[in-house]
């Protein structure tokens, strides 16, 4: 687990050094470079790509691909077939949303994880809160902790799905349509609150920079909250579960209003622009706080019954 | 509350089809909201009143002619189903 991503670190100087189209500080992605060199090398005829492969395997296998050319020609056709599926998948799906955008939000390294999720249950001592830059594009995770990531929140929705289903077994009322009945309400759930957030933000005309995987992302950190009240929950009984949920409450809370504050709310300058901004700047101050007043109720609701 | 994704399909194809639902001459300009009024402050930004009605007439815009088919896929799914 380490190694490919010394591998990664090992890489990263050099290639912010000559940066290039703004993808010089997400990791390497030679993953696009080489199937294009593989697919050029699919398009070629059955006979070449049969040709030099013979030469270098020897007298075995030379019976291996030619006793049936046949085979060897379907063989390729199909790859070929296989790949043109593959780009025409990767297309449209890049119609929708942008691989790469969403590749920042997976770029995370343990150390990352780490201290998110110390920030996570004990925000109190975090001092800078503001995501650092580079040139004009947010750093990656790995270089910036203040950057929202996607990889803590879903690995935490799958985390809190088998808890789910756990602590129903432990209560034996368990059965596998309550896994996917559980799942999907959180799902509902996570959509509904991103649904709200994105009308909110779009009705108050406030220019930040929190996109949709944004908004997932910090209502996604809500999950490592409930994992900790449902295992405190199950260890400790009602009185843990209840003294968990409130600890995890105030630390969502705190951790959501300083992250939202620095987006959301304008930086303040020292000529305001007159009477009007004052209640602009109060509705946005209220749709912090109602975010982080959410999660508590959210974590509740979702939790409460796991844990009787 | 247990949720399904379906559920929450149904739930917006419903609010939805309220927002569509608003006539512009008989409703929304009877209580002031219609697109005639919306023309304000330039150079400032808008309020949230003239950023609802925008989004009124874009959902009514957008969804008139697919609401159409979604509602028809819609009850054909609840009378085979339930």
């Amino acid at each position: 687990m380490d190694l490919p991503h010394q591998g990664y670190r090992a890489t990263k100087p050099r290639a912010r050094a000559a940066p290039s189209a703004g993808d010089s500080v997400l990791f390497d992605d030679t993953s696009s470079a080489a199937p294009g060199m593989n697919s050029q090398g699919f398009y070629t005829p059955a006979y070449n790509m049969a040709g030099p492969s013979n030469d270098m395997q020897g007298g075995t296998g030379v019976n291996n691909l030619f006793a049936d050319p046949m085979a060897s020609a379907a063989m390729m056709y199909g790859s070929s077939l296989a790949n043109q599926g593959k780009d025409m998948v990767n297309k449209e799906i890049n119609r929708f949303m942008s691989v790469n955008k969403l590749k920042y939000f997976f770029a995370v390294d343990t150390r990352y994880v780490l201290k998110k999720l110390m920030i996570l249950m004990f925000p109190y001592t975090h001092q800078d809160w503001e995501v650092r830059y580079h040139r004009d594009t947010p750093l990656t995770p790995r270089q910036d902790v203040n950057a929202p990531d996607l990889y803590i929140p879903t690995m935490a929705f799958i985390t809190y799905i088998l808890l789910a289903g756990m602590a129903l077994g432990i209560q034996k009322r368990f059965s596998p349509e309550v896994l996917g009945l559980c799942a999907s309400t959180a799902l509902v759930w996570i959509i509904i609150e991103v649904l709200v957030m994105l009308l909110s933000l779009y009705l108050l005309t406030v220019h930040s920079d929190l996109s949709t995987f944004d908004l997932i992302a910090y209502s996604g950190y809500k999950y490592v909250g409930m994992i900790f009240t449902v295992l405190c929950g199950l260890m400790f009984g009602s009185d843990g579960y209840y003294v968990a949920l409130a600890w995890s409450s105030c630390a969502l809370m705190f951790f959501i209003v300083r992250s939202l504050k620095m987006k959301i709310l304008p930086s303040i300058s020292s000529d305001s622009m007159g009477m009007g901004s004052n209640s602009k700047h109060q509705l946005r101050l209220y749709i912090t706080v109602a975010t982080a007043v959410f999660q508590p109720i959210i974590i509740y609701w979702l939790t409460s019954h796991l844990v009787r | 509350m247990a949720f399904t994704l379906y559920s929450l399909i149904q739930a917006a194809i419903l609010c939805i089809n309220a927002v569509a639902v608003l006539h512009e001459e008989r409703f929304l300009s009877k209580i002031g909201w219609g697109v005639d009024q919306s023309v304000g402050g330039f150079g400032d930004e808008p309020g949230i009143k003239v950023q609802l009605m925008n989004l009124i007439r874009s959902v009514r815009t957008v969804m008139r002619v697919p609401l159409i088919g979604v509602n028809s896929v819609c009850i054909v799914l609840l009378l085979l189903f339930g």
